[in-house]
């Protein structure tokens, strides 16, 4: 797959010294949903901006679509949709007059078939004459992906979708956002919920400290480095390990009623089966048993702490 | 050039003067007016004429150019200001559109006004004083030159102000006095020779003396020196202006 932005060696440094972004190297496929995590500061907000010309960079070069950024910046610009992550709207503008503002911004011919369409598909139609001040959040929200969508964009970026959103509102967005993939349109979105990176994306992106800390498939990723935890839940409570089980890192959790196991399934060998043996050799006996992957959350924290 | 995103900002910030339409023209044409029924009759009938013109007639064009270069200070500062303030300036930068382009759309929609207000004005002082323009290009070319001229200087208080407060404080403080100071209501020639010398300093003078030429054919500074003046404001608009562009002062991080 082709990459629609590349980020080569990028780098921001503000005029007060914070270096917000250092050498950040970055590919983006076209057609893909690409999520960026990190924490607040990371330099997420810092690198959308970059791309979409909001700042400039001090190092490094941006192409979208082949486009230079700075050089090139109205081709590269006119592929780009932007949703931001604070809820910036004109107070006293109706929806469907600072819906179609943006579209002719973006140097497109008026089409009010296409900004029906995206009102239509945002379940923002029958709110086209309210003045923005009118709507709630998630109205406001579901207008600033209209305002993004009104030039029809090959790349949407969304920072922070769903901040401060109620959850079905969210998953109505994950709609809207698969609909859009499945049109081709590339969507990179920066979130804090790694539930949402989970249920979205195709390929992730950690970045911490201004430094991008691990690219991967999603898939690739839970597999790589999600671990796995079994739960024996005992018949009889124990004081202590056995000095035969010391070489598992076994935990005696519950008040000695449960005894907790995790293990690598990257590993070729997970010990489940010699574990078990030892316990009954040990004399060791359990009612139930149930096992837990890893969240894409907790590598996240993971990464975030070792980084 | 992106005809469609000029013309989008034009149309956008157009459609705000109709939205509040009795801030944007019936405030100015109201204020001018008590202006005429203050300066022109109560005091203006007092006053006998001024190189040969009645006093309520030799005012107007001082008094079109006070609305004239307030409105377009207000107007410029505040349509760039607000997008500021609220955020929207995101949209814009992110736009597929030039610098030029962006000044294209906001001035001209803020000198617009401005010469639309400057044109009722004159209108409404029809209703009080006799008048007749020498020279209505020549006014209509003023006209323009300052509308434009401080809805640049007014762009770039919007793009400078980072709180309401510095928004109003260059037309209040600078601004109006400077106009009122700039012979408005009265010819400079009225004025003791060591102020009409201080006065020659105040950029206004030039504007007001070369608008009032192209009514009366009298003015206290000739006609060119005028037109020099207004265009080395414009040019000094220009500068800062592309200055802050290529810097991103105060839009870009």
């Amino acid at each position: 797959m082709s990459s629609i932005i590349s980020v080569a060696n990028l780098s921001k440094t503000y005029g007060s010294g914070f270096k917000a972004l250092k050498n950040v190297n970055l590919d983006i496929k076209r057609g893909e949903i690409f999520a960026l995590l990190g924490p607040n500061g990371a330099g997420k907000t810092t690198l959308i901006s970059i791309i979409c010309g909001i700042a400039n960079p001090s190092e490094g070069k941006v192409l979208v679509g082949g486009e230079n950024i700075q050089t090139s910046y109205r081709k590269a610009r006119s592929l780009i949709g932007l949703v931001p992550q604070e809820l910036h709207t004109d107070a006293f503008e109706s929806v469907w007059a600072t819906v179609s503002f943006s579209r002719g911004l973006f140097g497109k011919p008026k089409n009010p078939d296409h900004i029906e369409k995206v009102l239509k598909d945002l379940s923002l139609w029958d709110k086209k004459d309210n003045k923005i001040i009118t709507l709630s959040g998630g109205m406001k929200r579901r207008v600033m992906i209209a305002k993004a969508l009104s030039h029809e964009p090959q790349i949407l970026f969304l920072d922070e979708p769903t901040a401060g959103v109620d959850v079905e509102l969210r998953k109505g967005m994950w709609e809207v956002v698969r609909t859009l993939q499945q049109s081709g349109v590339t969507i990179i979105l920066t979130t804090h919920y790694i539930e949402e990176a989970e249920e979205m994306a195709d390929r992730i992106g950690v970045i911490n400290k201004g430094e991008i800390v691990l690219i991967e498939d999603k898939a690739t990723l839970m597999q790589k480095l999600g671990k796995k935890r079994l739960t024996l839940h005992l018949q009889g409570k124990l004081d202590a390990l056995p000095e035969s089980l010391g070489h598992y890192e076994l935990e005696l959790c519950d008040a000695g009623a449960t005894l907790v196991y995790d293990y690598d399934t990257k590993g070729e060998r997970t010990g489940i089966t010699s574990l078990l043996g030892d316990l009954r050799t040990a004399g060791i006996r359990f009612n139930d048993l149930d096992t837990t992957q890893s969240s894409l959350e907790d590598i996240f924290v993971d990464l975030v702490r070792t980084s | 050039m992106n005809h469609r995103a000029i013309r989008a900002i034009y149309l956008f910030e157009m459609a705000r003067t109709w939205r509040t339409l009795l801030q944007s023209i019936v405030s100015p044409v109201v204020s001018t007016s008590l202006y005429f029924v203050v300066f022109g009759a109560a005091i203006g009938s007092r006053i006998s004429q001024v190189e040969g013109v009645s006093y309520g007639t030799f005012i107007v064009p001082g008094l079109i150019m006070l609305s004239v270069l307030t409105q377009s200070i207000a107007n410029a500062s505040f349509g760039i200001y607000f997008p500021k303030f609220t955020g929207t300036i995101y949209e814009i930068l992110s736009a597929p559109i030039s610098y030029f382009e962006i000044v294209l759309g906001y001035v001209g929609a803020a000198a617009t006004k401005s010469i639309i207000l400057g044109l009722i004005i004159l209108a409404t002082a029809g209703l009080f004083v006799p008048l007749h323009i020498h020279h209505p290009v020549w006014m209509l070319a003023f006209l323009v030159l300052t509308a434009v001229t401080f809805s640049l200087f007014g762009f770039i208080i919007g793009i400078w102000a980072d709180g309401f407060e510095k928004l109003q404080m260059i037309p209040m403080l600078v601004v109006t006095p400077l106009t009122f100071l700039g012979g408005s209501f009265y010819s400079i020639d009225m004025l003791p020779p060591t102020w009409r010398t201080v006065a020659m300093l105040n950029p206004v003078v030039y504007l007001i003396s070369g608008f009032r030429w192209s009514f009366y054919e009298i003015a206290d500074v000739s006609m060119s020196v005028s037109v020099g003046m207004t265009l080395a404001f414009l040019v000094i608009c220009l500068v800062v202006i592309w200055w802050i562009f290529r810097t991103g002062y105060r839009l870009k991080n």
